[in-house]
């Protein structure tokens, strides 16, 4: 599919009418995903608007509430393609309050494109998203200076902009070579596709550009193999009379037949026989892969149990220390129940201690006994049967999980597993 | 046996997903429209649980309006596949005087689907319903969820939903409630026709240009039969044409094309200007159509 387009996926940050949504309607404009119906009915709508311009936000901010207050008030994902990639933008709104928003986007994205407003510079809103950057390990981190139209294309603003955020770059987990800066003007299409000529002092690629040369291998770092079994496929069958395929996605690392492997958590060890992709019998499956697996021997082996290559297991605790981001109303208090939900396994956790609530501008920590919608907090669980896991840092899918009110089912905080 | 194993990320995303509904459902349905998407959900569906068979049946939701070729299609596709097939039908919901026909220019029966669909579900206890929305359809859709809560009346509450993270699916429910799943959420438009091709999967004949009986209304090309209200000025041409959209009759435009093969189908697209929505005749009735249509429940 896709004529082995590749596939890159990008969360934007900014503050409110830092210009996230003119950016992505000009990313939309410049590579020619914006069909001629879509393009008129944003003229038709700037027109009535009384503006002079092409209002590209138009093309991006979706529903009836957001059209009537003018602002993005919840995730927007927004497809377009180039010959060589595929991206997926995750738009995310820059309100104080919605860290959550944000944290969202970026759990599905290798990159963060943060906007900064050359008039403003540097603010209390871009410590906080370029932290939830660093908490989420986003791998890439573009920070595209905007508006620069309006600062006359002066290279001393960006240059100011680029050391003050330096400082937090400094303060990080990034290194330097993952952090990239290019002044643009979204609105008048400066430096996003086109090369700007207001900018002749800058010598760097064009956003657009940027994005294309990035790879997604680099930008998923792999580290062992992890097979959390979905479904257990049994087709019962006379062809496939015997056939027990344990299904799932494989996160980390390969797979191959003839693997020796141990199954968690009864630890019982056997071997990979067959590996199945649709019709197909494959040897090797890379990570991400959709596939079904079959054993050498008879085990016990279903859905939310794991299965790991021998020697490389991963830890098994039923007391967890976990980094939260609270993504609902309602607070996590100590003492309260949860569904914890970490990958397709589910198990009860109970809240044994609040440590800290986590300034999310690089400035420490504070005691906490509760952690409110938006609040990032360090906590301790105990779980009713271990999770076998590993840290958020090795691991992204098996370090991380959601916890699930047992009342209301919503989903209310999302953890990275220390 | 082929070597290593590079997975297409948006295959296997969506099989994960359709797997975790077979996981985390007592009685998942797939809705099935006969068009393009639904017909690539089916093959995503073989996939996700070969070599058994597809473990939830398919609902179509007939409006009695729709192309006789893809009904053809329907009833070959279940047949050759050993499905299950459930079909509802709107004339029923009109007999029972749920709905009430629609009349004159614009009409169409493609909203009194949503009662039809309630009644199904509450019929058959789905808690589940799997269905070929994509997020790049419309801007409305561009901020649903892969596994959307509805409430007892289907109703979808935009400012309330779950938040998604990293890949796990949360589809805890109360009774009484039931999640829409949308298993292609990541999926454009060209992403389905590629993999169409690419996976030389077979879709109804209307996807390629054919004669038909067109007129021309507000610059979109509507079908001439006797479903589709027409006024006497508006005067019926035989067209070369194609659908890009497979839905009621009275809702779905055609595109002038001279499209025979699904090579010539991809390269359509690809330099297409117009988009596919703009081939869906409903959603002009106003801006926000579509999304006023999915609080009262549509799909
Ligand atoms: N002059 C100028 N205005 C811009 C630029 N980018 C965005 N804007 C304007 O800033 C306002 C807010 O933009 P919007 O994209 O809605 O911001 P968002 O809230 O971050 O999505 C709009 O009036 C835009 O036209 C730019 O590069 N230059
Ligand atoms: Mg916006």
């Amino acid at each position: 599919m896709s004529e082995n387009r590749k596939l890159i996926k990008i969360a934007t940050a900014g503050s409110v009418d830092d210009g996230k949504s003119t950016l992505i309607g000009r990313l939309l404009y410049d590579t020619k995903s914006l069909t001629t119906d879509k393009i008129e009915a944003i003229e038709r709508s700037s027109k009535q608007r009384g503006y002079d311009y092409l209002d590209f936000s138009l093309a991006t901010d979706g529903l009836v509430a957001e059209r009537e207050q003018g602002i993005t008030i919840d995730v927007a994902h927004i497809y377009f393609n180039t010959a060589k990639t595929n991206f997926i933008v995750a738009d995310t709104p820059g309100h104080v309050e919605y860290t959550r928003n944000m944290v969202t986007g970026a759990s599905t994205s290798q990159v963060a494109i943060i906007l900064i407003d050359a008039r403003k510079g540097v603010i209390e809103q871009t410590y906080r998203h370029f932290f939830i950057a660093n908490l989420l390990r986003i791998s890439h981190v573009v920070v595209a200076i905007n508006k620069m139209d309006l600062v006359n294309y002066d290279e001393e603003v960006y240059l100011k902009i680029k050391a003050d955020f330096d400082e937090l770059v400094a303060k990080s987990d990034f290194s330097e070579d993952q952090i990239t800066f290019i002044p643009v003007s979204a609105l008048k299409g400066e430096n996003i596709a086109r090369q700007s000529e207001e900018m002749p002092w800058y010598v760097g690629n064009t956003l657009l550009d940027h994005l294309e040369v990035l790879e997604p291998a680099d930008l998923e770092p792999s580290s062992v193999a992890r097979f959390p079994v979905q479904y257990v496929i049994r087709p019962k069958t006379e062809a496939w009379h015997d056939f027990r395929g344990f299904s799932g996605m494989l996160y980390g690392g390969n797979l191959k037949v003839g693997d020796e492997v141990t199954l968690l958590p009864s630890l019982n060890t056997s071997k990979i026989k067959s590996i199945h992709y649709f019709d197909q019998e494959i040897q090797e499956a890379a990570p991400g892969s959709s596939i079904a697996i079959t054993l050498e021997t008879e085990v016990d082996l279903s859905r939310g149990d794991m299965l790991v290559k021998s020697g490389e297991l991963p830890s098994s605790e039923k007391q967890i220390s976990a980094t939260i981001c609270q993504v609902n109303n309602k607070a996590l208090t100590v003492g309260k129940k949860y569904i914890l939900q970490h990958g397709v396994n589910r198990v009860l956790a109970k809240v044994d201690q609040i440590e800290s609530r986590i300034h999310t501008d690089f400035t420490g920590a504070e005691d906490a006994h509760s952690l409110k919608l938006n609040d990032i907090g360090r906590v301790h669980f105990r779980l009713s049967k271990p999770i076998h896991f590993d840290s958020y840092k090795s691991n992204k899918s098996n370090g991380s999980f959601i916890l699930i009110d047992e009342a209301e089912y919503d989903t209310v905080s999302v953890g990275f597993i220390e | 046996m082929s070597n290593l194993l590079i997975p297409n990320p948006k295959e296997a995303e969506s099989i994960h997903i359709i797997r975790e509904v077979a996981a985390q459902f007592e009685r998942p349905v797939l809705l099935f429209s006969g068009g393009k998407d639904s017909i690539t959900l089916v093959r995503l569906a073989q996939k996700a649980f070969y070599p058994a068979k597809i473990p939830f049946p398919l609902l179509h939701v007939d409006t009695g309006h729709n192309f006789p070729e893809t009904i053809e299609f329907r009833d070959k596709l279940v047949e050759e596949l050993g499905l299950e097939l459930i079909v509802r039908n709107v004339q029923d919901s009109i007999d029972q005087g749920k709905v009430r026909e629609e009349r004159g220019r614009y009409s169409s029966r493609n909203s009194l689907q949503t009662t039809t669909l309630l009644d199904a579900i509450e019929e058959f206890k789905f808690d589940a319903c799997i269905g070929g929305a994509r997020r790049d359809e419309e801007k409305a859709r561009a901020k649903e969820r892969v596994f959307s809560v509805r409430d007892d009346f289907g109703q979808w509450d935009e400012k309330n939903q779950r938040p998604e993270l990293f890949d796990m699916l949360n589809g805890k429910i109360h009774v009484g409630q039931n999640v829409r799943c949308f298993p292609i959420s990541n999926w454009t438009e060209l992403d389905v026709w590629e993999y169409i091709k690419t996976e030389n999967i077979e879709i109804p004949s209307i996807y390629f240009a054919h004669e038909r009986e067109v007129f021309f209304r507000d610059g979109m090309i509507w079908t001439a039969n006797e479903h589709v209200y027409r006024e006497a000025h508006e005067e019926v041409e035989l067209r070369m044409v194609r659908f890009r959209t497979v839905g009621d009759m009275t809702c779905t435009a055609a595109v002038l094309s001279e499209a025979v093969s699904l090579d010539d189908v991809v390269g359509e697209i690809r330099e297409s200007t117009i988009s596919e929505r703009g081939a869906r005749i409903d959603d002009k009735r106003s801006e926000a159509a579509m999304e006023t249509r999915k609080k009262v429940g549509y799909f």
